[in-house]
């Protein structure tokens, strides 16, 4: 997402954005939706198109899946969802604990309106309808890392409701194609994360850490599997999921469990799971927590939140005092499609290239200060940006920002390659030595490592001269019409040429003097 | 001195009559005279003395912060304190010493206010006598005061010596026996279903639950968020506004306050032709004590005379009232109750099994019956099978009670007339020949439906009842009109002239320091 206030995974204050999805889910297709669903309740589970989950045998029915996400997401801000102490990323354990984190007798919760404008960011980026009056609730249970014994969260009216984010699938062998996908959101709600607690089993202790900023993605699965036609499956929910890849795992793993699991004549418990990375399965959690009665009541501390847009604030609000959905429907960043839709047509990208610039941490900001920079066509852009630059990165594990390749030495090689300056395989020699971080350009690099390609046509024609005279098989090769003896001969003067000639060029001059 | 009003008060110490330190060594040394009325679960005598040594420059220096500067106050204890032990009269929280002031016990110290100490209430201020708290009931300063003494010697039924003490109403009895016994000149107590107005009435105060979202709740450590109110204790309406003048406005740590536009000014009522008083006919109710009755009726009288205009008012759901105030103030109460688990502060048990049975454990021994009586109720009111048929039906009966209010108000009522309780204040031990919950429902049956539609009332009294015990009559505004209510009263109180409290035998007991006032033999009061 470009909207920079999602981080994954969070803590602190934390979305919860449950969305509902049409259950597009099969064996590979877990919803890879960058950002979130999750389905609240079977009755609001989506009858969109439903894939097999396995191929169907002979004899058997088919099965469809259902799978709807609650995704917890930490909002980029400087202090907490209720109180003014700050959110820091690796901050010592209990270092950032205000006395209402710590659920001192007699504190109140106080708004963040940083994280109200977050929400309806994010709202309106997932184009949802956004509740202009929205409440708080209280859920309750105890847990260690609770302090309060109830978590403040918006249950029964949500900032957010009813959105949608569609996103591309790569499907068939070559994943050349992008197939639409779209995810219903059913909604997004602001809500206070509990703390984090550290089981130490060896000395039967429990360690908190009331902090709640953990960087991480946390997700809980809602899965169920039926006959297309057919009422919908008794579910399971998978929870505290904390990477992508495990959750599209958990995901196909409880799918095949539910499958076999009915096909054997068993039945589906609605229960909580916990997925176990190592084996890669899901398994019972048997929680007490699980089946609990939240006791859920409306938050007295705090007032419905209310938000304006253009037609209904007040005359003569304090802009400090008021939240305009419409203020920050201008603010809102170019969203990803948008984005992706303008690479094609102004680049005459590939549809799965658009995709790749966008899914990796500016890396479509590094490809747009290189346009801005070079002569150089949009596609040896493209494929310079996404073969080898991110190849380079991901090889070492490196983030677009932490590049020891900048976007104006990477134009500078590229002009050089567009200006036939240097050959495309000597290119590739002087990106490796800028990878190398010694400060120079590739100017410098061409000239000092004498990569430049011969711009001397007479001696160059003198090189081609001197191999045919060395060469005569080959050269007889050639004129018997054997179509692959001029590569031969090419091969042998760049050779000559140390790797300085243009091939295009060398290619000409051997074809006008062999006819000659 | 002690008698005077806090503005009188203030200007003593600014001529320089008296030292803030004098006025605090008074309040102290009388503190430690009446010590059995258990008034105060902690005297902070040392705080006191430090900020009466400050007070003392400023004055020195002409820089007196303002009416409060060097004046003795009390504050319940369930509002937090920061260094101070603060424990809502409970197990529970026995120990726990608060990092932060309350807001309004920090405005008070702003304003150069010196905290006496932290006063006695009923455990987690869930009760109407003060006598449920860990550190055991509060005494009525009335029970020893000449005016009951005298009459009791004329009643030969009655028992002598300390034995039929009365109860001081609650459950900020503290707070207000504090200001009842010369003490200090005002204390703050809580209201959330009469808390602050009943043990006023019995102890012959004013007390005054302001609109809520006037005053900030921050470090009142809650009963029900959504009717907490803190309460304002004194023994006059000047010097109830003094303090409300202090305390009122938006804080930003309590997001349900809004902003004041002008500063409180109390001016005196010359003419009440242009007011009108109501008289809601449901609060007749056969209960209340023909004494009380009679005096509301003059009350009544007294306004139509002056040229009021006075009319019936019916709030229709005024039956209601109280059945659901219970469902709304156990089911918060559950959930507030739910943070005090024995891990990070206050009282922990010794058995660790697991974390399920400390939590267990914990609330049992934390908890007195009461407390846990009303988280259990709350739970179940809130369980997902009964939200509906009683949470969602109380909010609703909550709203059509409210409404009533505004009905009363719209039809031109300007405030309502009301009795505060339905008798005079009871000794002890008649007192808990029943519950607490059938003493609260009883108790605060002409007070919750004030908090739960969130109005301004106070307690003013009246006069004394055949037994010489103090009867007050509850006056309720229109929401944020808390400065007219104010008003009203101060009118009310200027035409009943009120007889102040004579305490005779604590006086003759405390003659050493009381001797240098020069107390009128028969008040306190100069």
């Amino acid at each position: 997402m470009a909207a920079p206030m999602l981080r994954w995974g969070c803590r602190g204050r934390r979305w919860a954005l449950a969305c509902v999805d049409g259950g597009s889910c099969h064996r590979r297709g877990a919803p890879t939706g960058s950002t979130s669903n999750r389905i609240r309740g079977q009755s609001s589970v989506a009858q969109q198109p439903l894939h097999t989950a396995q191929k169907p045998r002979k004899g058997e029915h088919k099965w469809a899946a259902v799978v709807g996400l609650e995704i917890h997401a930490q909002i980029s801000s400087n202090s907490k969802l209720f109180s003014g102490s700050q959110v820091r990323f690796s901050a010592p354990p209990n270092s950032l604990v205000s006395f209402f984190d710590a659920s001192l007798p007699g504190t109140l919760p106080v708004l963040n309106r940083r994280c109200v404008e977050a929400a309806v960011m994010t709202g309106l980026a997932l184009n949802c309808h956004i509740n202009k009056k929205s409440l708080f609730d209280r859920k309750h249970y105890f847990y260690a890392d609770l302090p309060a014994g109830y978590q403040i969260t918006q249950h029964r009216l949500p900032i957010a409701v009813n959105g949608s984010l569609t996103y591309g699938i790569s499907a068939g062998k070559e994943c050349g194609q992008v197939i639409p996908k779209m995810v219903r959101v059913k909604q997004i709600q602001l809500e206070q994360d509990s703390g984090k607690s550290l089981h130490d089993d060896l000395r039967s202790q429990t360690l908190i850490d009331l902090n709640r900023a953990e960087g991480q993605l946390r997700v809980d699965a809602n899965i169920s599997v039926h006959h297309p036609g057919e009422p919908l499956g008794v579910r399971t929910e998978v929870k505290n999921l904390n990477s992508i890849r495990f959750l599209a795992k958990a995901i196909d793993y409880e799918i095949q469990r539910q499958i076999s699991e009915l096909e054997n004549g068993g039945e589906i418990l609605n229960e909580t799971r916990s997925f176990h990375e190592k084996l890669g399965c899901t398994v019972s959690m048997r929680d007490k927590e699980a089946k609990q009665d939240y006791r859920f009541m409306p938050e007295p501390n705090l007032p419905p939140l209310l938000l304006y847009d253009a037609t209904s604030l007040p005359t003569g609000a304090d802009p400090q005092q008021v939240i305009n959905i419409d203020q920050i429907r201008e603010t809102l960043p170019e969203l990803p499609s948008v984005t992706r839709e303008r690479l094609v047509q102004q680049y005459g990208m590939l549809p799965e290239h658009s995709f790749t610039l966008l899914n990796e941490v500016g890396l479509l900001e590094f490809f747009q200060n290189v346009m801005k920079e070079t002569r150089a066509e949009p596609k040896k852009v493209t494929s310079w940006v996404l073969n080898i630059f991110l190849g380079y990165l991901k090889q070492e594990n490196l983030a677009v920002s932490e590049s020891p390749v900048t976007p104006s030495a990477l134009a500078e090689l590229l002009d050089l390659l567009d200006s036939r300056t240097i050959s495309s395989s000597a290119a590739k020699q002087v990106f490796e030595e800028l990878w190398k971080r010694e400060g120079k350009t590739p100017g410098q690099i061409v000239s000092e490592k004498q990569l430049e390609l011969m711009q001397d046509r007479g001696a160059l024609e003198q090189f081609c001269y001197s191999v045919m005279k060395d060469h005569p098989q080959v050269v007889m090769d050639v004129k018997k019409g054997n179509p692959r003896a001029i590569n031969k001969l090419i091969g042998l003067v760049r050779k000559a040429t140390l790797n300085r000639a243009d091939p295009a060029v060398i290619k000409e001059i051997l074809e006008k003097q062999l006819s000659s | 001195m002690l008698g005077q009003t806090l503005r009188e008060v203030s200007a003593a110490l600014k001529q320089g009559q008296i030292t803030p330190t004098e006025l605090c060594q008074k309040c102290l040394s009388l503190i430690k005279k009446t010590k059995f009325l258990n008034a105060y679960i902690t005297v902070s005598e040392e705080v006191a003395l430090k900020q009466a040594e400050e007070s003392e420059k400023r004055y020195k220096n002409g820089q007196s912060l303002g009416d409060l500067d060097g004046i003795p106050i009390a504050v319940k204890d369930n509002f937090s304190t920061s260094g101070i032990e603060t424990t809502c009269a409970s197990n529970m929280l026995k120990g726990y010493v608060p990092p932060y002031n309350a807001t309004v016990v920090q405005k008070l110290l702003d304003q150069g206010a010196l905290l006496m100490g932290k006063t006695n209430l009923d455990e987690f201020a869930m009760g109407s006598g003060s006598t449920d708290g860990v550190f055991g009931p509060v005494k009525n300063p009335w029970s020893y005061s000449k005016q009951y003494r005298e009459k009791r010697k004329q009643n030969p039924h009655s028992g002598s010596g300390d034995s039929d003490w009365l109860i001081t109403g609650g459950s900020s009895g503290g707070s207000a026996a504090a200001v009842s016994a010369f003490t200090c000149y005002a204390a703050l107590g809580s209201d959330t279903g009469g808390s602050t107005r009943n043990p006023a009435a019995h102890c012959g105060l004013v007390g005054f639950k302001p609109s809520y979202g006037l005053v900030s709740r921050h470090g009142l450590i809650p009963l029900v968020n959504s009717m907490d109110v803190p309460g304002i204790l004194t023994r006059y309406v000047d010097d109830a506004a003094v303090v409300l003048g202090v305390l009122a406005g938006h804080d930003p740590k309590d997001s349900t306050t809004v902003p004041i536009n002008k500063p409180l000014v109390l001016s005196s009522l010359e003419d009440v032709s242009k007011l009108c008083i109501g008289i809601p006919k449901e609060y007749l109710v056969p209960e209340l004590s023909s004494e009380i009755q009679s005096l509301w009726s003059r009350a009544a009288d007294l306004f139509e005379s002056e040229g009021a205009k006075v009319i019936e008012v019916s709030l229709p759901h005024t039956s209601y009232s109280i059945v659901c105030y219970h469902v709304l103030c156990t089911s918060e109460v559950a959930s507030n109750m739910a943070r005090f688990d024995g891990l990070q502060y206050g009282h922990r048990c010794d058995i660790d099994v697991s974390t399920e049975a400390m939590y267990a454990a914990t609330r049992r021994e934390g908890f007195n019956d009461v407390v846990r009586g009303r988280i259990l109720s709350g739970n179940f009111f809130l369980l997902k099978e009964n939200y509906e048929n009683y949470f969602v039906k109380a909010q609703k009966v909550r709203r059509l009670i409210a409404n009533d209010f505004v009905n009363a108000f719209n039809s031109g009522v300007d405030v309502l007339l009301t009795p505060t309780t339905l008798s005079e204040a009871v000794p002890y031990l008649e007192f808990i020949k029943e519950d607490n919950r059938t003493r609260s429902a009883q108790d605060d049956i002409f007070t919750q439906a004030v908090n739960m539609a969130g109005l301004p009332a106070v307690n003013i009294p009246i006069a004394l009842s055949n037994q010489g015990l103090p009867i007050g009559l509850q006056f309720i505004g229109r929401a944020f009109c808390d400065q007219q209510l104010l008003t009203v009263a101060k009118w009310f109180e200027k035409q009943v002239q009120f007889p102040v409290i004579q305490l005779q035998e604590l006086v003759d007991n405390c003659s050493a320091i009381l001797e240098n006032e020069k107390l009128a033999s028969v008040s306190l009061k100069q």
